[in-house]
């Protein structure tokens, strides 16, 4: 039992990444009809917001401390960040340590930009094309962004740890009345999966509350009809892909402290999300989010020893065989609507 | 107006210069053209094949910059490294056997195909004589058997399985780095002396070549001291959140974890390991702790923090205080601004080795070449004294223990050395039953 509810743990903070990039997905596709293989780059891009406002936070200047020496003899050249010099030691550290929280602000306003200019710059070119054609531009961009990513900060893992106050974990097994050390919960992975569910009742909250959400729900059901009554849907819609874009990049940004952000971390998400999408049902939000937890959580319990004991390498393919299992069952997906890709 | 004077006498003499003229350069590359890519008299090409792409592109750079050193001190340039602390005299700063140095890259993009292509195309049209490289068992493998066939010598870069020089080890290729073996043999008793005999250790082993070998060894050194193997775990290579593997860790009943992991999965999982707090942990009465048997100083600054106090082993270290580790790191560290990494070290130390095999061999033929090389013995290349076995063409040479630092003075000074295994500790017979099964096989010269 302990064991069962440590993989249902295990797989909601995975599932919390598809299901905010499958959201994502599921928004452009269903506002734009473009089937975005570049938002694994645009949650990797968030993530790396993160990374560059760590550097921002430790720009630093340099102390030459004569006392001690570097690797070749020198003295040893001591870099001071500025925010140290600014507000003293003590605030300066709490500073840089908590830049990936701060990091969502900066993310927000970043992304939403990288959002509208990839909208309005290049996929917009694309509505009227194949999906084929969308596919293949879509994707050519997600490798040029991971390559400029790359060449600006390298190919390894950059570490980006959560604050002190949130690194370790908590005995979840010990509370529930399991004995110690049955269920051991990071913190980290707690918030991330609140943060997640904030981020998710917002988009809906927008979509279902507000007139804006109104009119793009009703874009989406019926693009031609809105135009007509005089609507400017594709401003919104632009509006839309920024919203995606942010969404995408909050997951990234807060995924950092979980495993050190590189240059590839969005192709390892990218295809998976697209499943998620086809499980959940193409154009279905509620489908995305669903199938997203899902998925995470399947692959979780499909990673525990005595099943791949059983049936050795089913941790791979797990979400492939839902995915044709559900296909095959309900070609629709699980909430997807008649209609969506079917003319 | 000129006049010509031809007599038979005049015509028999010059014709006969002539031709023993146009001969001569003939009975020589007749002998010179008995190997693949003979130089000529001006200049030779080496071939430099390292991951310029992919997840191992910062080590591929790093390597690269040791083997522009190496060129740059083989030519006579800079303050000449480790040339003037190698135990061998018989390089002198005036390229290889007289001919100035130049070489060629390629990218070998950590993929076992795109190196062998990219090996292939510098013999094949840059005229590669020698290629070396490396940072993934799987592509050290297929590239030094695409050099056997080729007939060029193959000088292994990192690379940490031991079937490079075990079962799949060839006659022209050469590995001057440590091996998962060694790993296992120098790490076990510090392990054994810190942590105690009575402990149960759980692997999580990434699944290929290297990692099964590693896990193998570990497994083997560590149950030789009194240590129990709980469970071992293979986790994919393109994993990249271990928390489904490392959260059943805790309740196995084991008090170690030993990630058998390499460059970002190291990463990954040591960081989940940290954020699953086992450190903190108690389990039998006793710390838990995490071992990480091989260490990279580039990999451990992606772990961050999460390195302080886990133990590992490495080839070599820019702390080393000996004579040829220190001018390298001289040289290295003026040049780049920055201390060399163990891939960069094992790439210069290997570029400086052919260079010198070549010259005491007198040719460029890749069988002198490997003559030479085989069971030579030499010192002041940062290792201590070393030996190339015959046998299976492998250094044995002294192993680190380092530990991730706590204290850190700098971005560079992430591990220290806490012991120094001697090489016969590391020693092992070349029919080991962990490296059984290949066969070294003849040398092959190519054309």
């Amino acid at each position: 039992m302990d064991a069962i509810i440590l993989q249902v743990l295990n797989g909601l903070d995975k599932g919390s990444a598809y299901a905010l990039i499958a959201l994502g997905l599921t928004l452009i596709f269903g506002t734009l009809g473009v089937v975005n293989f570049a938002h694994g780059a645009i949650f990797m891009l968030g993530a790396f917001c993160a990374v560059t406002l760590q550097r921002i936070l430790s720009l630093s200047y340099t102390v030459v401390d004569e006392t001690r020496t570097d690797f070749l003899g020198n003295p040893l050249k001591v870099d001071v960040p500025y925010v140290e010099g600014w507000f003293g030691e003590a605030t300066g550290q709490a500073i840089i340590e908590w830049s990936v929280p701060l990091a969502i602000l900066f993310a927000i306003p970043v992304m939403l930009l990288i959002g509208f200019i990839m909208e309005r710059g290049l996929i917009k070119h694309f509505y009227k094309r194949p999906h084929a054609d969308q596919i293949l531009v879509t994707f050519g961009l997600a490798i040029v962004l991971q390559e400029l990513i790359k060449y600006f900060f390298g190919a390894n893992p950059i570490p980006t740890p959560a604050p002190d106050a949130f690194t370790g974990s908590f005995d979840f097994g010990a509370m529930i009345g399991f004995a110690e050390n049955a269920i051991i919960y990071p913190y980290w992975r707690m918030i991330y999966f609140v943060f997640a569910l904030v981020i998710i009742g917002a988009v809906f909250a927008f979509l279902q509350f507000t007139t804006f959400g109104m009119v793009v729900r009703a874009g989406m059901a019926d693009r031609e009809t809105v135009g007509m009554l005089g609507i400017n849907i594709d401003r919104k819609f632009t509006i839309m892909f920024g919203i995606a874009a942010a969404v995408a990049g909050l997951a990234g940004v807060m995924y950092t402290p979980i495993n050190s952000p590189n240059y590839h971390m969005g192709m390892d998400f990218l295809v998976l999300s697209f499943v998620v999408v086809v499980v959940g049902g193409m154009g279905s939000l509620p489908g995305a989010v669903l199938a997203g937890f899902m998925l995470g959580i399947l692959e979780a319990f499909a990673s525990m020893n005595w099943i791949k004991d059983i049936l050795p390498g089913i941790d791979q393919i797990i979400i492939y065989l839902v995915a044709i299992v559900i296909l095959l069952t309900r070609p629709r997906g699980l909430m997807g609507r008649k209609g969506v890709m079917e003319e | 107006m000129s006049k010509t004077n031809l007599t038979r006498r005049g015509v028999l003499r010059t014709g006969a210069a002539t031709g023993a003229g146009l001969a001569l350069p003939t009975i020589f590359t007749s002998a010179a053209s008995a190997f693949t890519n003979a130089p000529g008299d001006s200049e030779v090409t080496l071939g430099f094949n390292v991951p310029q792409t992919g997840p191992y592109a910062d080590e591929g750079a790093d390597e690269l910059r040791a083997y522009e050193l190496a060129v740059e001190h083989l030519n006579g340039g800079g303050d000449g490294g480790m040339l003037s602390t190698f135990s061998s005299k018989a390089l002198d700063g005036t390229g290889i056997l007289g001919r100035e140095v130049k070489y060629v890259t390629g990218d070998t993009q950590t993929k076992s195909d795109a190196a062998r292509a990219s090996a292939k195309s510098m013999i094949e049209k840059d005229g590669a004589i020698m290629i070396t490289g490396g940072s993934s068992s799987g592509v050290a493998i297929a590239v030094q058997g695409l050099c056997q066939e080729a007939g060029v010598i193959f000088m292994a870069g990192l690379t940490h399985s031991n079937d490079t020089t075990g079962k799949d080890k060839k006659a022209n290729g050469f590995r001057h780095f440590f091996n998962a073996y060694m790993s296992g043999a120098a790490l076990a008793p510090v392990l054994a002396q810190r942590y105690g005999k009575d402990r149960k250790a759980y692997h999580l082993t990434a699944d290929y070549t290297w990692g099964w070998t590693q896990e193998e060894s570990i497994v083997s050194a560590t149950e030789a001291l009194g240590w129990e193997t709980v469970n071992t775990v293979k986790t994919p290579l393109a994993a990249t959140d271990f928390s489904s593997y490392i959260a059943p860790v805790l309740n196995s009943g084991a008090d170690v974890l030993v990630l058998n992991h390499y460059g970002g999965n190291m990463v990954n999982s040591l960081t989940n390991a940290v954020q699953f707090g086992l450190r903190e942990k108690q389990v039998n009465g006793k710390n838990f702790e995490i071992v990480v048997p091989l260490y990279s100083r580039l990999m451990a600054r992606g772990a961050g923090e999460n390195v302080k106090g886990i133990l590992g082993s490495t080839n070599w270290h820019w702390s080393l205080q000996d004579e040829g580790s220190q001018a390298f790191v001289r040289s290295f560290g003026t040049k780049y601004g920055f201390p060399p990494s163990q891939a960069a070290h094992t790439c210069y130390v290997q570029t400086l080795l052919y260079a010198d095999a070549v010259t005491r061999a007198g040719s460029f033929n890749p069988c002198a070449v490997a003559e030479a090389l085989e069971g030579y013995e030499f010192d002041g290349l940062g290792n201590g004294p070393t030996l190339y076995r015959a046998a299976d063409h492998q250094c044995f040479k002294d192993v680190l223990v380092v530990q991730g630092k706590e204290n850190p003075q700098s971005e560079f000074d992430l591990l220290e050395v806490v012991e120094v295994t001697p090489a016969e500790q590391v020693t092992y017979e070349p029919d080991h039953p962990m490296f059984d099964g290949g066969n070294l096989g003849e040398c092959n010269p190519g054309a």
